[in-house]
């Protein structure tokens, strides 16, 4: 009786949380499911749930029409590019706040934080002129600039919180030891720090793979990342619907991928002080 | 294009410089639409035979709008080649933002475009934009339902008659309604609809002092129509359904009837797309008795080139005469089959025996349909504006976007159709007195 | 090392984040501040000069600015009532011990990965659809009429495929907050007769209480920014119905192209996120730096 009750509970929480997970994941898995079915089977009511043919042809006609590979390889360099070079920007940054803190750094942390309550919308013209006085228009520099400015609240505040949980003294000591500012940062506060710096670089990373409104207004063709290649498959004419899951499938798969193996990573560090 | 030292430094940062643009690739922005997808598709040859690389983005028509008026008025010369519709075309004309397109060779001969499409892209008789289809409204109905209720299309259906017949052959239990039509809110949605609908029951959007007119009786009887008969015989989700969602629901047999555009007439007839090739017939649009001469709406679209492309707009011109030119007709129609051949530009295209042959349920009615509209005089008063389903001021976008917005309010439910009429009447008003047409 | 070298190099560290910011945020700021004072129509070259505070005043009368308001707060208090009631809920199940938990959890995060355009259009178009999509046929399979989601249940809609994305966020931080909680504490309440409710109340909402505040503060810096789910389903529509702040300023912009009016639009908007962001200093400035 006593070793019965856990099992029970334990095959009753299994099926709820398997329940609540296909649920949630479901969209993702009709998504992907869709993309493998012919037009007509893919509107066909009552849905039909497992493709019949498993057919290609969505996959090579959005590789025809999309060049997605190009696509592709420009969202990786705006997402690694925006994420290393904010790191380098956002570490010293964090460190500062955490560990040097002066009376404004409270104020500076929260300004940071509302500088991404401004809607970007309402800075489109003003930015869009400004790109094209600089000739930044749909140039990977350009797009990898503004995505990193958008970000970087996010990621000062998240090394920030991570940073203060990292007890002082043990840098005080080091300092103690002779050590300069910048061996303290890499010998002793990075290595330490490993999980929220890893966790920060990949919800950048997520964060800037999924940006879609500047890179839909900035950039055009030599530039523009998967998030401005999927807006060719919303409401085209005729029957679209395996066509955009197939497209949306490539769209999201390469980030999925990485979020799933990195999970342990992107969870342990994604506290933002949530967890003393 | 200019780069600056602050990019290449970035540049040199990332580890990637941006390739230099060459004269010979051209970049050409364009609407995800059926014909513009088969443009991409054979345009492969243009890339053979011409050594010029085309660089393609394709938009959703709302996203493309927007980008290219952000590049548009800011000069930004993002693209070589823009697809535009006819009352882009005018308006950014007018402004000396499009190159003219009037030295083409002698075998594209200008003469053989449909005269109604034409002129819907020229000013003072220069084409600014060159066609690559033309349309007006149409009736598609589905034969065999027609048959089974015992009912027979007239010649010439009035709104009446297609309310009745609407409600006729509506049958819920079997998923078919008795008629779609646009409910998406938008300028080049629902907007452009009623307006036709309004302008054939006698209406138009201005008096000759720019007041609006929209709580005027043909409005208010338009409106009353077009609820009606969505109520009865409707599909579910009307006011999320724009062009694209009812071509669907048309094609996969969901609707008795649809009145829309002609380019569309082919597409219904393709078995590879349509379920409903065999069942489907054509009808003009339908007229009332107080404005027998209303025929549908003028428009088309078409490729244009920015002024603010100067290096590349050789290369540009030449792709957008092999794009609309007869030869690209024939290259359609031989690869992709006749009955997607552009619809609506070149006479020598209704003239071809190939496309007859196929065509021929349609392709005079879709002629005739073109040529019947009149948009320098498409309402029965006298108005301070042109067009048939818009209008030719920099406002119409705005207007045409928030008056659909509230039409489609109204189909919900969520508004009454005189709130809706009212605040229209009220929002009209003001973004005219903003834009200073009211200055003594 | 001196304390003022220490501070010195404090504030050369803390120098690039703020210059980068100070130029990437105040230079459109001050840019959008000079154009709202000024009238400006891509469309209509012609019209330009001083506008003194007439696009204020043509933005704050807009029949559609308070209803913008009201749905901007009704999104973020939407989406945020759901992730967090939902992210606790959820967060509190898959701390159980279950079989392939890993896995499951693996599922759950997926969402967040997915991009804003993507889930809208998936929503929109396989989901929502009142002809093809999977809710229409569930309903019908329980012999009701399919619901119109979009049309008439627009803001509805657009929380729901809002919350689905952030939802998985909101679980991961509960569920790390949990992981950290004293099972002993637990163990402990429960020998002493605690119901499952009373250790909810007295033990673990307490203890997700600064996992909450980040959950409120992160979400709505997003949310209130929520643009492409609207452009991509309801076009701010039927009606206003679902329009918020951010998608009103973009229609003013690039539907109306009065850039004018818009970047007055775009400065309200500013000095209204300042305001939640001083209510969200005095919430998290507590909590978090303290």
């Amino acid at each position: 009786m006593r070793s019965l009750r856990p099992t029970l509970f334990k095959a009753a929480m299994t099926f709820l949380g398997w329940a609540v997970a296909l649920l949630l994941f479901f969209p993702i898995l009709w998504t992907v499911l869709t993309s493998f079915k012919s037009e007509v089977e893919a509107i066909a009511f009552p849905p039909a749930f497992w493709p019949s043919g498993w057919t290609l042809e969505n996959y090579f006609e959005v590789q025809e029409r999309s060049e997605y590979f190009g696509h592709f390889l420009n969202s990786v360099a705006l997402s690694l590019g925006s994420t290393v070079i904010g790191m380098l920007i956002a570490i010293p940054a964090a460190w500062s706040m955490a560990f040097q803190p002066a009376a404004s750094t409270r104020h500076v942390l929260m300004w940071m934080l509302s500088t991404k309550m401004m809607p970007a919308v309402g800075a489109l013209v003003p930015v869009f002129l400004i790109f094209k006085s600089a000739g930044l228009l749909d140039t990977l520099p350009g797009i990898t600039l503004i995505v990193l400015v958008g970000n970087l609240p996010i990621m000062v505040w998240m090394l920030y919180t991570y940073f203060k949980e990292i007890p002082a003294d043990i840098l005080e000591a080091c300092r103690m030891d002779g050590a300069t500012v910048w061996k303290e940062l890499v010998h002793v506060l990075l290595p330490m720090s490993l999980p929220g710096v890893a966790s920060t670089m990949l919800l950048n990373i997520i964060l800037a793979w999924n940006e879609a409104f500047w890179t839909l207004s900035l950039t055009a063709v030599k530039a523009a990342p998967l998030s401005a290649f999927i807006a060719s498959y919303s409401s085209p004419q005729g029957l679209f619907w395996a066509k955009l899951s197939a497209a949306s499938t490539l769209a999201i798969v390469p980030i999925l991928i990485i979020g799933w193996i990195s999970q342990k990573q992107l969870v342990r560090g994604l506290t933002f002080g949530a967890v003393k | 294009m200019r780069k600056s030292i602050m990019a290449l430094g970035v540049a040199l940062a990332l580890g990637t410089v941006a390739p230099a643009a060459s004269a010979e690739e051209i970049v050409i922005a364009t609407v995800n639409n059926g014909d513009m997808i088969i443009m991409q598709k054979l345009s492969k040859e243009f890339e053979e035979k011409t050594g010029i690389k085309l660089r393609w983005v394709v938009l959703e028509e709302n996203t493309l709008r927007e980008r290219l008026a952000a590049d548009i008025a800011t000069k930004a010369g993002q693209y070589d080649v823009i697809s535009v519709n006819s009352y882009q075309t005018l308006l950014w004309a007018k402004m000396g933002w499009l190159t003219k397109l009037d030295d083409f060779s002698a075998d594209y001969d200008y003469d053989d475009f449909i005269t109604a499409t034409r002129d819907s892209l020229s000013v003072d008789g220069v084409m600014y934009g060159a066609p690559f289809y033309g349309e007006s409204l149409i009736t598609f109905y589905r034969k065999d339902l027609f048959e089974k209720a015992g009912i027979e299309m007239p010649a010439k259906p009035t709104m009446d008659d297609i309310a009745g017949f609407a409600e006729k052959i509506t049958d819920r239990e079997n998923g078919i309604n008795g008629i779609c039509l646009r409910g998406k809110p938008g300028w080049g949605e629902n907007t452009p609809l009623i307006t036709t609908f309004v302008s054939a029951l006698g209406g138009e959007w201005f008096d000759m002092e720019w007041k609006p007119r929209l709580t005027s009786e043909p409005w208010r009887e338009a409106l009353t129509w077009y609820l009606d008969v969505m109520k009865k015989a409707g599909p579910a989700g009307a006011a999320t359904n724009g062009y694209n969602e009812n071509r669907v629901l048309f094609s996969s047999g969901k609707c008795g009837m649809w009145i829309d555009a002609t380019v569309t007439a082919g597409y219904l007839l393709d078995p590879k797309e349509s379920q409903v090739s065999e069942t489907t017939g054509f009808a003009p649009f339908p007229i009332t008795d107080k404005n027998p001469d209303a025929a549908g709406w003028s428009g088309a679209w078409a490729l244009a080139i920015p002024t603010s492309v100067t290096d590349n707009a050789t290369a540009a011109k030449k792709f957008i005469e092999w794009a609309t030119s007869k030869e690209y007709a024939r290259l359609v129609g031989e690869r992709e089959g006749w009955l997607l051949a552009p619809s609506g530009t070149r006479k020598s295209t209704y003239a071809a025996a190939e496309y007859q042959q196929v065509a021929e349920p349609f392709a005079d009615k879709v002629l005739a349909a073109i040529s019947a509209v009149n948009p320098t005089k498409p309402t029965v008063n006298e108005v301070p504006y042109t067009g048939a389903g818009f209008i030719d001021i920099p406002e119409f976008q705005a207007l045409g976007t928030t008056v659909g917005q509230n039409i489609a309010a109204a189909l919900t439910g969520a508004r009454t159709l005189d709130e809706v009429l009212e605040e229209s009447q009220i929002y009209v008003e003001r973004t005219m007195e903003r834009a200073g047409y009211y200055k003594k | 090392m001196s304390g003022y070298r220490m501070k010195r190099a404090a504030r050369l560290a803390l120098a690039p984040s703020v210059a980068l910011l100070i130029v990437g945020m105040i230079v459109p700021l001050a840019t959008t501040l000079w154009l709202s004072f000024r009238y400006y129509n891509l469309m209509n070259p012609a019209l330009g000069g001083f506008a003194g505070l007439s696009n204020y005043e043509f933005f704050l009368t807009d029949p559609a600015f308070a209803q913008a308001i009201v749905n901007t707060i009704l999104l973020v208090g939407g989406v945020l009532a759901i992730t967090v009631a939902g992210g606790i809920l959820l967060g509190l199940l898959f701390d159980q011990p279950m079989w392939g938990r890993g896995m499951a959890r693996l599922l759950v995060i997926a969402p967040f990965f997915v991009m804003p355009t993507v889930s809208a259009l998936v929503w929109k178009n396989m989901l929502m659809h009142p002809g093809y999509g999977i809710f229409a046929w569930v309903a019908m399979k329980l012999g009701l009429s399919p619901v119109e989601w979009l049309s008439n249940h627009p803001l509805l809609s657009i929380i729901l495929i809002v919350a689905w994305q952030w939802l998985p966020f909101a679980t991961l931080i509960f569920l790390t907050a949990l992981q950290s909680l004293d099972h002993e504490q637990q163990e402990a309440a429960r020998m002493d007769g605690a119901g499952p409710l009373d250790r909810l109340v007295y033990i673990i909402l307490p203890h997700l209480g600064r996992a909450i505040t980040v959950v409120i503060l992160m979400e709505t810096i997003f949310i209130l920014a929520i643009f492409a789910e609207i452009f991509v389903t309801t076009s701010g529509g039927p009606g206003y119905a679902s329009t918020n702040l951010p998608y009103l300023i973009y229609v003013q912009a690039l539907m109306q192209f009065d850039v004018g009016a818009a970047s007055a639009g775009a400065i309200i908007a500013v000095v209204l996120a300042n305001i939640v962001a001083i209510f969200a200093i005095r919430l998290a400035g507590r909590n978090l730096t303290a």
